[in-house]
């Protein structure tokens, strides 16, 4: 009974705390099922993905790059034959590379095809790369905590903009800082350029600031950051004046939720707190660096939730930041959210209390929350209550094979069918964690393709009934034991398992 | 192509698509439909929810150019003679001209001060609110179109749709409904799918999903014919893929809407949907933003107008958001969160009249929290209404099944 226990936790450690087993891997986990996951914290953060790593500085200068060039050939056009077209969609320009993204062959001279597929390529080595190491790692449980991170802080390549930058954000906000103090994580997160970006904070200004009267007496100052592609001809037309989105999200998604205790007067207060933080323009130095730009920070005191903020420049969006790190609120909304991803869309209360306690008791230090995850028998029950998210079936799906993705066009189009667009969560709240949101019918029609079609190539003459042992341990139920005896080819055990209940669960 | 129907049939019969089901080993009650019920007109009713993610700015769907006050709180972003008229307050958005064009006979009308109950502008908790049908955020997690399936499922055979890889909030539930995009069929010979429906005869959430996800691809052969191109799209919550150009976009969201219409001609076909479509959240470069989000939205009207032909004239769609957005710019190019908004409702079977329920104007004080366009209607009373006169969902079931405790937000009556 406690050789059986044992084993029924060895699995549960590298299946459901991990990202799947690869072959071999349950018996690694067998003699200390909790000491193989501690083992994966690690105060320096979590592994960064192979291959070259280019900044999300370099990535902004080329999208820069980029829609210069769109925007003098778009004026040439424009002047040469037809009256012009209206404004291209702001959408249509970067997504990752599909297979309509290679370079035709009449692409070849011109430039902004040119570019534009390069930053294609760009988002799908970077896709590419984070599934290479999801699928090889041996810190399953390290790499799945981080995706939890990077999931709820989340940067997506809907807006073109920050399509290039959502690889970079991660391997620099979200990583080095995932098993530090929650605070750190949380301002590395926010005032990243790819974050500042993707919820509209470099254009917004404080309406009572320096450049704002600048502005409106017609001085040209020192416009916003330049990064608003079309938004730059634009910016004659309107009224300066704030952007609350990135103040919003904060609160809601990031911090204290929605339920948290704030009002509306709150999140004004906290955007013109926020005032100021943007990225750099073409005079600043370093074109897309994150920078603070006193002239177009909001003068005065603030208000948020209650409490007064005297400070001046950056250090009043800091003081708020901070303070809005170390609310209870946070770490009753974000310890919830944990216990969600990891164990149950329902969580056991006791666990997020348990969780909760040790985010308090630590100041946010997100070591001890997973040490205290790691810890929790409720996140031990046997029974798989988790479905998995599409990226988690084909990463699992990968790792039961022992095999690698070799390139983007393996996991993206897949990812793609089954509602889980590479690096494109639909809105800043992330990609749905609960099984509703993935099992709809067509969703489960489109995994049973891919499950047949990965078969035919990942089996080869390998034994499926051994591979289903090593992929699923002591999970493996009877009825699919039986079911993969039973079948006709190698590729059906194996399409078989990866179908099977206890396989699409965690 | 399967062992049953050598090649697709040109009219499709009710026992070819049981012949295709049946060779998945599906069961044949799925897809049998009790004849006579089929023929009667309450049957044929069709209602189509299209959910626009993200605060879809009323005031730029339907412009109130005749307001006084529009002007000067949208600077640079007022549409000026480029909108199409509809009467001396309102105009509709440049891009949307099929929408404009069904108006113009009497098919289309606006709803231009809508909202839920919900006043938190939260994307999600707004959303929570409009999918539910709930007076408040947790009230409860099944979806109001999934419980109007079965409260009509009572009395007739009645079957819902939704469009995507992922089903929309408001069509979960207790009921299950069927799902589809478009994707490369099923090898209908393969062992696979009758081997995995014996693996999941205990399993409650994958047994159901993968019989329904079959027949509905079964019944795909036939709905989709001739139509090829939206797929990648829809994959990704209508956003077009990457390179694609903007007439490349049009026409993948027409035939998205084509598609969904051939289902529902179907015979035993759905006859309630819900598609959601992604990208209307415009805190900054909203011209341009909603040009491109607009003119999807119409495409994928004129898709489903066109698609479905003689069967539009019992159909009525309604466009909804969670919320609408700030009546001012912002300093960005763009508007922040508000609160009423502007839904549509299209349909042949709608009747001509002008905008549904009132318009409190844009005047400073008029403006809720001096800030959003004022709620001047309930969204539950507008789906209320649809439901009551067109679906014949009787009011009890309304005020409490379908939208609990929403006795004080009475149905808009009159609109079919």
């Amino acid at each position: 009974m406690a050789l059986a226990d044992q084993d029924m936790k060895a699995a549960i450690a590298v299946t459901r705390f991990g990202l799947g087993a690869r072959p071999g891997e349950i018996d690694k986990a067998r003699s200390d099922p909790q000491g193989f996951l501690k083992a994966q914290i690690r105060r320096s953060g979590a592994d960064q993905p192979a291959g070259p790593a280019p900044t999300s500085i370099q990535r902004m200068a080329e999208f820069r790059t980029y829609q210069r060039e769109r925007r003098e050939v778009r004026l040439e056009k424009a002047s040469d034959v037809r009256p012009a077209k209206p404004a291209a969609a702001p959408m249509d320009a970067v997504g990752p590379a599909m297979a309509d993204a290679a370079p035709g062959k009449g692409d070849a001279r011109d430039p902004v095809k040119v570019v534009g597929n390069m930053l294609r390529q760009d988002i799908s080595s970077d896709f590419a790369a984070r599934t290479q190491l999801a699928a090889s790692t041996d810190a399953g449980f390290r790499e799945r905590w981080t995706l939890f991170w990077a999931n709820h802080f989340t940067v997506s390549a809907t807006k073109a903009i920050t399509g290039t930058v959502v690889g970079p954000f991660e391997e620099e906000a979200i990583r080095p800082h995932v098993f530090g103090r929650f605070e750190e994580l949380l301002v590395a997160a926010e005032t990243h350029p790819a974050m500042l970006t993707y919820l509209d904070q470099i254009q917004s200004i404080g309406p009572d600031s320096e450049q704002a009267r600048n502005m409106r007496n017609g001085f040209a100052g020192r416009g916003p950051a330049g990064f608003g592609g079309a938004n730059l001809q634009k910016a004659a037309q309107r009224t300066p004046g704030l952007n609350e989105n990135l103040a919003r999200e904060i609160m809601e998604l990031h911090t204290v939720g929605v339920n948290g205790g704030y009002t509306q007067a709150d999140v004004t207060e906290f955007a013109r707190a926020m005032t100021g933080l943007s990225i750099g323009g073409e005079r600043d130095g370093v074109y897309g660096e994150a920078v603070f730009r006193g002239q177009a920070h909001e003068p005065g005191s603030r208000m948020v939730m209650g409490v007064r903020y005297d400070e001046s420049g950056k250090a009043q969006a800091g003081a708020i930041l901070a303070d809005l790190a170390g609310k209870p609120q946070t770490a009753q909304f974000i310890c919830a959210k944990l216990a969600r991803h990891f164990v149950a869309d329902d969580p056991p209360p006791a666990l997020v209390a348990r969780l909760q306690a040790a985010w308090t008791g630590s100041g946010g230090d997100l070591a001890k929350v997973a040490d205290a995850l790691i810890t929790a028998p409720e996140a031990w029950d046997p029974a798989p209550a988790k479905f998995k998210t599409p990226y988690e079936f084909i990463v699992s799906s990968y790792r039961a094979a022992g095999a690698l993705p070799v390139g983007f066009q393996q996991v993206g189009p897949i990812l793609t069918a089954l509602g889980q667009k590479p690096f494109s969560a639909p809105s800043p709240k992330g990609w749905p964690e609960d099984a509703q949101s993935w099992a709809a019918p067509d969703a489960i029609v489109k995994r049973m393709q891919f499950a047949q079609a990965f078969s035919a190539g990942a089996v080869q003459d390998r034994d499926p009934k051994a591979l289903a042992a090593d992929a699923l341990g002591d999970r493996l139920s009877p009825d699919t034991a039986k079911a993969i005896a039973r079948a006709e080819s190698r590729p059906e055990g194996f399409a078989l398992l990866l179908m099977s209940p206890e396989f699409q669960r965690r | 192509m399967n062992a049953f129907t050598p090649s697709p049939p040109l009219f499709p019969t009710r026992r070819g698509l049981l012949a295709t089901a049946a060779g998945f080993g599906l069961s044949l009650q799925l897809m049998a439909v009790p004849a006579m019920a089929a023929d009667s007109e309450a049957n044929k009713k069709k209602v189509i929810v299209v959910i626009c993610r993200g605060g879809m700015d009323g005031l730029s769907v339907a412009p109130p150019v005749g307001d006084s006050e529009y002007r000067g709180l949208r600077g640079g972003l007022a549409l000026g003679e480029t909108a199409l008229p509809l009467d001396g307050t309102f105009a509709l958005h440049p891009q949307l001209t099929a929408v404009h064009a069904m108006a113009k006979a009497g098919e289309a009308r606006i709803v231009p001060a809508v909202a839920t109950p919900d006043r938190a502008r939260s994307h999600f908790e707004a959303q929570d609110v409009l999918e539910t049908g709930a007076p408040g955020v947790y009230a409860t997690t099944s979806g109001w179109l999934n419980r109007t399936v079965e409260t009509l499922a009572a009395h007739r055979k009645v079957d819902a749709i939704s469009i995507g890889p992922t089903a929309p909030l408001i069509l979960r539930g207790k009921v299950q409904t069927a799902s589809w995009s478009p994707g490369r069929g099923v090898d209908a010979e393969a062992r696979l799918p009758t081997l995995l429906q014996d693996l999941y005869r205990n399993d409650s959430l994958l047994g159901p999903a993968l019989a329904r996800g079959l027949a509905t691809e079964t019944m795909a052969k036939d709905a989709t014919v001739g139509l090829d191109g939206g797929g990648a799209m829809m994959a990704q919550g209508g956003r077009p893929a990457a390179g694609a150009g903007a007439q490349q976009g049009r026409e993948a969201a027409k035939t998205l809407g084509q598609s969904l219409a051939g289902f529902m001609r179907e015979p035993g076909g759905p006859t309630v949907a819900a598609i959601s479509l992604d990208g209307f959240d415009s805190h900054a470069n909203q011209a341009g933003l909603l040009t491109q989000r607009l003119a999807y939205l119409d495409a994928v009207l004129d898709g489903v107008h066109t698609g479905l032909g003689p069967e539009w004239k019992n159909t009525v769609v309604l466009v909804a958001t969670e919320f609408g957005r700030t009546a001012r710019a912002n300093g960005t190019g763009g508007t922040d969160h508000g609160t009423g908004s502007t839904a549509l409702i299209l349909g042949g079977a709608l009747k001509p009249g002008g905008i549904v329920g009132d318009w409190p104007t844009l005047k400073q004080n008029a403006l809720f929290e001096n800030r959003d366009v004022a709620p001047a209607l309930d969204m539950r009373g507008l789906f209320k209404g649809v439901l009551a006169e067109h679906m014949g969902v009787d009011r009890t079931a309304l005020d409490n099944a379908i939208f609990p405790s929403s006795a004080a937000a009475k149905p808009v009556m009159g609109l079919v």
